[in-house]
């Protein structure tokens, strides 16, 4: 019952955590894009929170490298559980055209689990509520 | 001793006020997405919110001090909770529980919210949550002044320091707001409110934006549930606190008058942007004591 109660919460209140691992900010650009008014994503109780402390939902942007891959593993853990991960973007789910450069060290879902993963280079604004929907469906 | 357990957790407690404040952050919440052209959050998400942080993970930072940082937003509930209570219950009959210096206890109380603030980001040894919780106490420095002067033109009037004898001045010369002195503490008055409640130009203790959430930052799950619960409660017992003292207390244009200073409050909030730590003081001290002052000055003048 409390259980219900609380996944119930969770559905409909995820509160979203923006975590840039060396994007080149497009997708970045297209998660303030979703946060606009236009999209008004609070409808579906999404909010954007400043601290990890209170994220549900982590946008992971960009490609893990040397520099990232290790913090992006410790702001995973500062996250209180359950919460749930987003790649967006082509560079957070397969590492795009950097796959080969020499400071790649591995997917994203190599370093922290990912829920569900959003290509795109940018994706959509629209597409993004999307991937927040198909994460809720696995609530 | 039932009764009194009875008032404080559920009727004019605990449970009245949380739902009525949840509400309220809902108004607030509906009326800044309106205000911005956008549709807003349903009017259970105030509930949905406080059910999924309290069943989320609590996580106390290393080398913080757990007992401080997780009882700090106790207090501060317990705190808003209390006043809420004793507000309504003294109030809400015309002949009611009044004591000499109810008043002034109150204003105590309501300080304990952000006093708990405070103590508990200062708790959690995080350096945003430090900037907040001094933000916040010199937020306390500015506005306590005019708040304090403002309440002494009211008890000058009244010539009582009890919401009773306040309450029944009112009823027999009507509302204090409809006078040049009442008004000019009323204006004072509201804008401490609007920093009681960490409402947008005085919200730089937990400014989003520069840093983080500031004393809230390491905050999570159920503690930070109960921070969210308090500020809710607040939402209704600070516009309850002016409708007493400045508006003729709780009759039947009750909610109307809350609704008022609510609406108020709001507007505020989305037509000013956040003041600089200095600024606000300077506000405080400034502009809004010498109104606060004038108000004092008037009332002596019997105006």
């Amino acid at each position: 019952m409390l259980k219900q109660i609380f996944k119930w919460g969770l559905r409909k209140s995820l509160w979203v955590y923006h975590a840039g691992a060396s994007a080149c900010n497009n997708c970045d650009i297209e998660i303030l894009d979703m946060l606009t008014p236009r999209h008004d994503v609070e409808r579906f109780g999404v909010t954007l929170v400043g601290s990890p402390r209170h994220a549900d939902v982590l946008l992971v942007t960009g490609v893990c490298n040397r520099q990232t891959a290790p913090r992006l593993q410790r702001l995973y853990e500062q996250v209180p559980k359950p919460c749930l991960v987003i790649a967006i973007g082509s560079c957070a789910c397969s590492g795009h055209f950097f796959r080969d450069s020499y400071n790649y060290v591995k997917p994203i879902d190599q370093v922290i689990p990912v829920d569900v993963y959003l290509p795109g280079c940018p994706p959509k604004p629209e597409a993004m509520i999307d991937a927040v929907i198909k994460a809720v469906a696995k609530i | 001793m039932l009764s009194l357990l009875f008032s404080y957790l559920i009727f004019p407690g605990f449970l009245f006020l949380a739902v009525v404040g949840l509400l309220a952050t809902w108004v607030d919440r509906k009326v800044t997405a309106r205000l911005q052209y956008r549709v807003g959050p349903p009017w259970f998400q105030p509930f949905a919110d406080l059910a999924k942080l309290l069943g989320k993970q609590t996580i106390v930072p290393e080398g913080g001090a757990k007992s401080v940082f997780l009882g700090a937003p106790l207090v501060g509930l317990a705190g808003a909770i209390l006043v809420g209570t004793l507000l309504w219950s003294i109030n809400a009959q015309p002949v009611g529980r009044t004591f000499v210096g109810d008043l002034i206890v109150v204003m105590y109380l309501l300080m304990l919210p952000s006093l708990a603030l405070i103590i508990g980001g200062s708790a959690s040894r995080n350096p945003l949550a430090a900037i907040g919780a001094s933000r916040e106490m010199k937020l306390i420095l500015a506005y306590e002044l005019p708040f304090i002067i403002s309440a002494a033109t009211v008890i000058y009037r009244a010539r009582s320091l009890q919401f009773g004898g306040i309450v029944a001045w009112q009823l027999a010369n009507g509302p204090f707001l409809w006078s040049l002195s009442g008004l000019c503490a009323f204006l004072a008055a509201l804008l401490v409110v609007q920093a009681k409640l960490g409402a947008v130009p005085f919200d730089l203790a937990e400014a989003e934006q520069e840093i983080a959430a500031g004393a809230i930052i390491e905050y999570s799950g159920p503690a930070l549930a109960a921070i969210r619960l308090t500020r809710a409660i607040l939402y209704f017992v600070l516009p309850l606190f002016l409708t007493v003292v400045w508006l003729g207390g709780i009759d039947a244009w009750f909610p109307l008058k809350y609704l008022g200073i609510l609406t108020l409050v709001i507007l505020i909030k989305n037509t000013n942007p956040r003041l600089r730590i200095d600024h606000a003081l300077r506000f405080f001290w400034g502009p809004v004591t010498l109104v606060a002052v004038a108000g004092f000055i008037l009332a002596v003048l019997g105006k």
